[in-house]
């Protein structure tokens, strides 16, 4: 207790995960495209699609014999999953602001 | 008559090592020192962030530029245990003056002991954000989403 710690780390809190979502804001995809623009395996991508796809972030079709991914047009959670994401960060900046506060050299009247 | 599910609340807590005076403060007065700079609306870079110490008061950011643009208002002052601020920000990432759209923010500040302190966030009533279909539309029409992801690419890079 008593660190910075902040609960409830967002779907996007992963970084791979935060990549595909915007790559998938950039244009729809497949599995084998989005591995392609990503340091990971074509399964890793499939693991972290099924998490987005989860949480209701991503959609996906089949079309002929491939299955394109794209964000979740209902905008509302992936907002939500946004704001989320601003949260952490602006809470995890704000409990080091609010703990360095008593030490900050401009300061003068502490 | 359009009703729109509700879209379950976004919760946070964080606890300090720091008086609660202090972090109320922090959070208030001194919004601009830790709110990240990439996550503002305005055609300028953020030089900072305001928040007005009154019930009924605006919180906006200031650019580079000398230019505002308003994030909410001040629902609820209550040094230094509880502020309830609305959040006015849509879909295409501009601020809607319409109350009817304003999602809320509220954030309580509480005493564990004489050096800690336990700062609860939840930001609520999200759907009403979406209520006049903009986010959806530009959604769907390929347009909206771009401000917004943008910023999100923006802020990952920055972060890298």
């Amino acid at each position: 207790m008593g660190t910075n710690g902040v609960d409830g780390l967002g779907l996007l809190g992963d970084p791979t995960r935060r990549a595909i979502f915007e790559l998938l804001a950039g244009r729809p995809s497949t599995v084998g495209e989005l591995a392609q623009q990503l340091p990971i395996t074509r399964s890793a991508v499939s693991q972290h699609l099924r998490v987005l796809k989860d949480g209701g972030l991503v959609v996906s079709r089949a079309e002929g014999t491939r299955r394109i991914y794209r964000l979740n047009p209902d905008g509302v959670t992936a907002l939500r999953a946004y704001l989320d994401r601003v949260w952490e960060e602006a809470l995890t900046a704000f409990g080091k602001a609010a703990q360095v506060a008593p030490t900050d050299p401009e300061q003068e009247d502490q | 008559m359009t009703s729109t599910p509700t879209v379950p609340p976004l919760t946070g807590t964080i606890t300090i090592d720091a008086l609660i005076d202090r972090v109320f403060r922090t959070f208030t007065d001194a919004l601009g020192s830790w709110w990240p700079a990439e996550y503002h609306i305005g055609q300028a870079d953020m030089a900072t962030a305001i928040l007005e110490p009154r019930q009924g008061g605006r919180w906006y950011e200031q650019g580079v530029d000398g230019s505002e643009c308003d994030w909410g208002r001040v629902l609820a002052w209550e040094p230094p245990h509880r502020l309830v601020v609305t959040w006015q920000i849509n879909g295409q990432w501009q601020y809607d003056p319409d109350p009817a759209h304003a999602s809320e923010i509220e954030v309580r500040f509480s005493a564990d002991g004489p050096d800690q302190t336990t700062v609860s966030l939840e930001h609520r009533h999200l759907e009403r954000l979406v209520d006049g279909q903009a986010l959806r539309d530009g959604i769907t029409g390929g347009g909206g989403w771009s401000s917004l992801l943008e910023l999100l690419a923006k802020a990952a890079t920055n972060q890298a």
